[in-house]
């Protein structure tokens, strides 16, 4: 079945990657259309960060292609996709530790307007900027903490701040790693319903581990084993693929 | 009042307030202190854009202080000399005119910046650091071995130059000027750090992932930053030829940039009024401690070790505490 | 240009090359297994060569003098690792070249009073001074040529002791993976101080052999220190091999250059303008030389991303 390409909001084609005799990424395709969420799953070792870092820009493939709404972003770095619409969220929080709440979600807003070559105005009086930032922190749930420092908020709030951040972008994909990382059962419940929601503001490529949040989330699934996509499709349809039963639970069916 | 806010107060108040107080008591000497105390913490606060706000931990400004000091030496020899410093293609003559020669520091350490920033910041870690004060070395040896502006021997200039409308001979004139300079550098590095630029160059110090994740270039952010900071420190070069009427190579040398560091340090690395600290402090160690022993540098240096091993926000930082994040 | 001043040129960079890999070596291990910036490996150079130059003075033995350069630098680094360095082992780059800067301020000023502003003078020994007559005819100084065997001996020594002795296997685990080792019951502290105890006692051999060539006075660590900085750079960070061959390749850019390029120079300039001009080159050189290499390889030739 062809896919609508006018609709597809981030394309991946046949991505390759080896380092030396190592194939780390095996013709991967994976598309986004809008409001869905796209989960990539697989065992450790799969290759999802080397997959991960060639759709952010951080490493060039050795063919293939990656497309933001249509534009090629291939040959652009990860400033210029940030740039192009794609919203990134690490899997260890990456947020700037003295900053408050706010200041980090000031940033996002000053990176999506660009226009940083500013040094007389102070930034955080810039009431453009702070409502698109108070706006990313209420969505989140942080608004009540915008002043805290980022260093004294618990880990579960600052994976909620990376979200936020990323939100301020309003980019035009998500792409999302392991977001329930070190949350505990009651964060994840949190955040899972947080990301149904989200995928409103744009779809969402979530690599994730936690299958309860995979099963409740994702419109489609897809299998990354060995740098290969073995499986793609409905949640129902991947539980039932006998390849992803092998490369998850072994020769033993796990009844 | 915020603790810090206090504390900057008193610091700003403080070498005006010991300018006064020596003119009244008749110390020209003691002026001369505070004017000198004033162009190093100018040459402190160049480099705390670069380091304190960028995080980008340069070696080597000497090179821009150095620059800015034979900016003056060059123009202000030629001036003396009745001799164009160059005839053709245009006729390029010396000035004695402090605004001009300012103007020309600033845009010779901003072009050098640009080019030793472009080069160095490509490396990082100790290598940025290295290469950093290999420019400084660079420069340090050709200013040694150049022999038309005096090579290891240095320049001298007669008489200071001139600023409009003023007698910069006067020594409470000239401390008036080097500090308007300085507190006018400091009101745009103030709102610079507050400014849409700082909060971006000082988010790629703590996080360059992060910042590149927002669409921002960590590159480009740390090269302006970079220009700047040479910039102020080659102004700061220029006003300190001027006090001592004298430029040398020395004024390139590793141990300068190693001491414009220490006036950050010594001050709190990060704190707008750090190299005003830094710099009193250590103008006050080098003629208090150094009446009382030729050896003061050993002081100085114990005292520049508990810093850093103890006390890493520096004298403020121990008086004002930590930095509360603003806004 | 004769082939004569050539070859002793040569030599002598060669010569200059071999000192400088003493330092650099130290400087390389110091940072490799432990991640710190030492810049006050200059003031162990220092100190090894005014432990020479008193000791010698004293009984009249080289040998004895080189004896206490080793083992006072090996001293004296100890005695700063135990109390200063391995406190900034954690910290940022900026607090290490703060405090090794302190502590050149330190040693200066303290050498300073304890032997004075005046050079101390060490004396080649008479059993090796004068000249060696080497194939083709060329006179150089036995010094000199045994300085190199020694810088060359050491190299070979420094190579099989990280390749072949578990010391080595630990310094070369600690330069890959310092948590590891770690974790693997090595004495993080003991390798720790071994290793700068070792490129201290390097330094201070360095010092007090070239100390017998130029003269032994305070401050003449520090552009040693600046060179074998450089030499790391190119050599890459880390690397012994990076350290020999930077080494080498300073020596010989720094020698020749002086040398060879006012001469270029005098073809179309008049003497003393060559001369000054080709000085002016030759110093820079070496820095034209680094920036060139970070240029092609941000992390030097051997050294890793």
């Amino acid at each position: 079945m062809t896919e609508q390409m006018t609709d597809v909001l981030l394309d991946v084609r046949n991505l390759h990657k080896s380092f030396g005799a190592l194939k780390a990424t095996d013709d991967v395709s994976i598309t986004l259309r809008p409001g869905e969420i796209h989960a990539l799953i697989g065992p450790n070792g799969a290759g999802k960060s080397t997959l991960i870092k060639q759709i952010a820009g951080g490493l060039r493939s050795d063919s293939g292609s990656v497309h933001f709404a249509g534009q090629d972003v291939t040959p652009l770095s990860t400033v210029q996709r940030a740039r192009a619409g794609l919203g990134r969220t690490f899997q260890i929080s990456s947020l700037a530790m003295e900053y408050t709440v706010l200041q980090n979600a000031v940033l996002g807003a000053l990176g999506q307007s660009g226009r940083v070559m500013r040094f007389f105005a102070p930034v955080m009086r810039q009431a453009a900027l702070r409502a698109e930032a108070m706006r990313a922190l209420e969505l989140v749930g942080l608004a009540d903490h915008a002043a805290k420092r980022t260093s004294d908020l618990s880990h579960g709030q600052r994976r909620q701040l990376e979200v936020a951040v990323a939100l301020t972008l309003r980019p035009k994909v998500f792409l999302m790693d392991e977001p329930m990382a070190g949350l505990g059962a009651s964060g994840s419940r949190e955040m899972t319903g947080f990301l149904d929601g989200l995928r409103a503001e744009a779809p969402i490529l979530l690599v994730e581990h936690d299958m309860d949040a995979v099963f409740a989330l994702a419109d489609r699934i897809s299998v990354l084993v060995y740098g290969r996509i073995i499986a793609s499709g409905t949640a129902a349809e991947i539980k039932a693929d006998p390849q992803v039963r092998v490369a998850y639970l072994g020769e033993e069916d796990a009844a | 009042m915020m603790r810090e806010t206090l504390v900057n107060v008193f610091l700003f108040l403080l070498l005006p307030v010991t300018a006064l107080a020596a003119f009244a008591l008749d110390e020209p000497f003691i002026i001369t202190l505070a004017t000198k105390a004033a162009i190093l913490a100018l040459a402190g606060v160049g480099l705390n854009i670069a380091l304190g706000l960028g995080g980008l931990v340069s070696f080597g400004h000497a090179a821009f202080f150095g620059l800015g000091g034979y900016a003056m030496g060059i123009l202000a020899a030629h001036a003396q000399s009745y001799t164009p410093i160059m005839e053709s293609p245009f006729l390029i003559e010396g000035t004695k005119s402090m605004p001009i020669i300012w103007l020309v520091a600033i845009v010779v350490s901003a072009l050098a910046a640009l080019l030793i920033g472009a080069l160095s910041l490509r490396t990082s870690g100790v290598y940025f650091i290295m290469v950093t004060l290999a420019f400084g070395q660079m420069l340090f040896y050709f200013s040694i071995s150049w022999p038309a502006y005096g090579g290891e021997d240095g320049l001298s200039i007669y008489v200071r130059n001139g600023f409009p409308g003023l007698n910069t001979l006067n020594p409470l004139t000239f401390f008036a000027i080097a500090f308007a300079v300085l507190a006018l550098v400091l009101l745009f590095a103030g709102r610079l750090a507050r400014a849409p630029f700082g909060l971006a160059l000082s988010a790629a110090r703590q996080n360059a992932e992060r910042v590149e994740s927002v669409g921002l270039a960590p590159f480009r952010l740390r090269l302006v930053a970079f220009v700047i900071s040479g910039a102020v420190t080659g102004l700061a070069g220029a006003l300190f030829a001027d006090l001592n009427r004298f430029v040398s190579p020395t004024m390139f040398s590793w141990q300068t940039s190693g001491e414009i560091m220490i006036f950050v340090i010594l001050g709190g690395v990060g704190r707008l009024f750090g190299p005003v600290a830094g710099a009193a402090l250590f103008i006050l160690l080098e003629h208090v401690l150094g009446g009382l022993s030729e050896f003061w540098h050993i002081y100085l240096g114990f005292l520049l070790l508990m810093v850093v091993l103890f006390a890493r926000g520096g004298m403020i930082g121990l008086i004002a505490g930590r930095e509360v994040a603003h806004d | 240009m004769s082939f004569i001043l050539l070859v002793e040129q040569v030599l002598n960079g060669v010569q200059s090359g071999v000192m400088l890999f003493l330092m650099a070596a130290g400087l390389t291990l110091i940072f490799g297994v432990m991640g710190l910036i030492n810049l006050a490996h200059g003031s162990l150079y220092m100190v090894g060569a005014f432990a020479a130059a008193a000791v010698a003075a004293a009984t009249g033995s080289f040998l004895l003098a080189l004896v206490a350069a080793l083992a006072a630098a090996a001293l004296a680094g100890c005695l700063i690792e135990m109390t200063v360095i391995r406190r900034l082992y954690d910290r940022d780059h900026l607090d290490q070249v703060l405090a090794t800067f302190a502590m050149i301020l330190i040693f200066s000023e303290g050498t300073r009073f304890f032997f004075g502003s005046f050079p101390l003078f060490l004396d080649i020994p008479a059993a090796l001074a004068g000249p060696v007559t080497l194939p083709g005819g060329i006179q150089y100084p036995l010094y000199r040529l045994v300085i190199i065997g020694v810088g060359l001996a050491i190299a070979a020594g420094l190579f099989l002791l990280i390749a072949r002795t578990r010391i080595g296997i630990q310094i070369r685990a600690g330069e890959a993976d310092r948590e590891m080792i770690a974790a693997l019951g090595v004495d993080i502290a003991k390798l720790y101080t071994l290793v700068f105890a070792l490129g201290a006692a390097l330094a201070g051999l360095a010092g007090a052999l070239v100390g017998a060539i130029q003269s032994v006075q305070v401050g003449m660590g520090e552009p040693v220190l600046i060179l074998a900085f450089v030499v790391i750079v190119i050599g890459g960070i880390g690397s012994i091999k990076g350290a020999l061959i930077g080494a080498l390749l300073v020596g010989l850019t720094d020698t020749l250059g002086s040398v060879l390029l006012p001469l270029f120079f005098a073809n179309f300039m008049e003497a003393s303008a060559a001369t000054s001009v080709g000085s002016s080159l030759a110093s820079m050189s070496i820095y034209i030389l680094m920036a060139g290499v970070l240029l092609f390889k941000p992390t030097g030739l051997f050294g890793e991303a």
